[in-house]
């Protein structure tokens, strides 16, 4: 099987980010592999053990973003490749799906491609429905389990998380799927892998490379980013003389207070 | 300039999601600043009645596309019924739900537009739209805006816009719209409902559970039970019953943190915060959660929270209207069995 995992470069969670001349910062916090797609990697590989095949990691991004196709590496994908060009800085998610889904059809023959549920950065949630569009492929997003996958019948089936419920899928390949955390539990890189990466050589392409023929303008701008207003609260502590005691008066206060 | 306003209303085997009807609402508020009127429009199996129904939340027109193998929502099919019906719209609001999310990307691509997702509130500035739309999970608010691609689609977050309370005197017929609909792509084959549970992005309350409901040193699990993990994860579950009794007490939906989600308490669906759900109702109540930036960044909006923990200097207390340092072992039960009194009384 020919499997591509989408990857994305971002600030950690942890991270305390702030706004500094209208631009997002994220102070000395390191960036990371999304840890979304951190779950995405990991069901790339485990594919990989089951039927046999390679993993090729992709992102598009600065040059930086070589640092998490190398942790894709050393968890055990077989190549990567960066999405990197001047006409790609600024790009919304409809330019990034466009790149996405030529960069898959450069590859070639790909039967499964990847992605976390969104970024925890600008979390828009839509490059993978927009690169499944692109491509013409069948979208299974919210995969929560594979349930069965046939490489040779060319076919999979999945549990999809909706609100209402659990969905089973069965979807022809090749396809595009989109996971959530349940799937799996993602690997920690081994020794052996973090030298394998360390070494690697990770080629860039850009819009020549993926053949895209006309520069593409972003749909969405941003015109400005705000920090949300501090709220002002102070905590009533609720007193009493034993744990339950406070537990009677915390319902007291929320039903005087119309709360309940 | 009169805008003909689109509302998509996401619905479930012909039942509309609450946000459908807020998204109206909110297409009513823009429909008085620019001018113009709402279309409500509905694409499914057995949708005409909840076409119908669009007239009484103030739709001016409603649309509906029928089509009996629509019965499963796929969004490479609807997208395709969609799109001509949107091929002169200006403006497309959307519900913004699990499967509206993937409709609206396809549809940017088919119509060569795009999407502006997650929105929390709308400011017009003459003829600009400008959208808000949480980014960071809430830590950042972005202000975008789609300048010149049309239509322009919003999806909406769940309980940002109010719905408009139904006018049942407000009736009319809905348009069937002629549609040609691809063969599936894909196969439903089973679903597995999430039964008796409130959604946690509709809910107007909800109770979590955090890592400290596996702290009751008092409670003993069953001496078969041996292995340590196992061990924890029974009291956690005891804890988690006290959690649920509060929430059906309530009429709320269970949370939980990443914590407890990752220690095995409970299912990811639960997952409240950065990773999981970001939610905003009208009351929170966290339970020996203390409050991790990344579990903030999910309830933070929430507009009324409240916290029982027994470190009094744990985070959450910052974000409290009300806060209770005790052990929730002992405080929750009071707390539910108070309520029900209140309640019924």
């Amino acid at each position: 099987m020919k499997i591509v995992v989408c990857v994305k470069q971002t600030p950690d969670t942890a991270a305390t980010v702030t706004v500094e001349d209208g631009r997002v910062s994220w102070g000395d916090s390191p960036l990371v592999l999304n840890p979304w797609d951190e779950y995405a990697v990991e069901e790339a590989i485990k594919t990989k053990e089951a039927h046999g095949g390679t993993v090729t990691a992709i992102s598009l991004g600065p040059e930086r973003a070589q640092e998490v196709l190398k942790q894709a590496l050393a968890m055990g994908a077989d190549e990567a490749v960066l999405i990197h060009d001047q006409a790609f800085e600024g790009a919304d998610v409809g330019v990034v799906s466009v790149a996405l889904a030529m960069a898959v059809g450069k590859i070639g023959e790909v039967d499964l491609v990847f992605f976390g549920r969104a970024s925890v950065d600008s979390a828009a949630g839509l490059t993978f429905a927009q690169t499944a569009r692109h491509l013409g492929w069948p979208l299974l997003s919210q995969v929560a389990a594979i349930e069965e996958l046939d490489p040779s019948a060319g076919k999979l089936q999945v549990v999809r998380l909706l609100q209402e419920g659990r969905q089973i899928v069965g979807s022809p390949l090749p396809a595009v799927v989109s996971v959530v955390k349940e799937i799996n539990e993602p690997r920690y890189p081994s020794f052996m892998g973090i030298r394998k990466a360390s070494k690697a050589e990770i080629p860039s392409w850009g819009a020549t490379e993926l053949g895209l023929e006309a520069a593409l303008e972003p749909r969405v701008i941003w015109p400005s980013i705000t920090q949300p207003a501090k709220v002002e609260t102070t905590c009533e502590f609720i007193d009493g003389e034993s744990a339950a005691e406070k537990g009677r008066r915390l319902a007291q206060r929320l039903i005087e207070e119309k709360v309940i | 300039m009169a805008h003909r306003i689109y509302v998509y209303l996401d619905h479930n085997q012909g039942a509309a999601l609450p946000v459908s009807w807020e998204a109206i609402g909110a297409a009513r508020q823009l429909a008085e600043q620019l001018g113009g009127e709402v279309v409500a429009i509905v694409v499914g199996s057995q949708v005409e009645a909840l076409a119908n129904l669009a007239f009484a939340y103030g739709a001016g027109t409603s649309l509906y596309i029928e089509d009996a193998s629509l019965a499963h929502f796929e969004p490479e099919r609807v997208a395709a019924a969609l799109a001509p019906a949107l091929a002169d719209a200006e403006l497309l609001l959307m519900p913004d739900t699990s499967r509206t999310r993937d409709l609206a990307g396809m549809l940017a691509v088919d119509l060569e537009t795009a999407v502006a997702p997650d929105v929390t509130e709308f400011q017009v500035e003459g003829e600009r739209l400008l959208a808000t739309r949480p980014i960071y999970a809430g830590k950042l608010l972005a202000h975008v805006e789609i300048p010149a691609a049309r239509p322009a689609i919003f999806t909406l977050r769940s309980r940002a816009f109010t719905a408009p309370a139904p006018d049942e005197s407000a009736q009319g017929q809905a348009e069937r719209l002629a549609a040609d609909v691809p063969a599936a792509l894909t196969e439903v084959l089973g679903v597995r409902q999430a039964e008796g549970q409130v959604s946690l992005t509709d809910a107007a309350i909800i109770v979590s559970g955090g890592r400290g409901m596996a702290n009751n040193p008092a409670l003993q699990p069953p001496a078969e039970i041996t292995d340590d993990k196992e061990r924890e994860i029974w009291r956690a579950h005891q804890g988690f019953k006290l959690v649920g009794d509060l929430a059906s007490a309530l009429g709320a939906a269970v949370g939980a943190s990443r914590a407890a989600v990752d220690a095995g308490y409970v299912p990811y669906a639960n997952q409240v915060g950065q990773t999981g759900k970001v939610v905003s109702p009208d009351l929170y109540i966290a339970c020996g959660i203390s409050g991790a930036i990344q579990h903030l960044a999910g309830m933070r909006t929430a507009k009324i929270i409240v916290a029982i923990n027994t470190d009094p200097d744990a985070p959450i207390f910052k974000l409290c209207r009300f806060g209770v340092v005790g052990d929730l072992y002992e405080v929750l039960p009071a707390l539910t069995e108070a309520l029900e009194e209140k309640l019924e009384g």
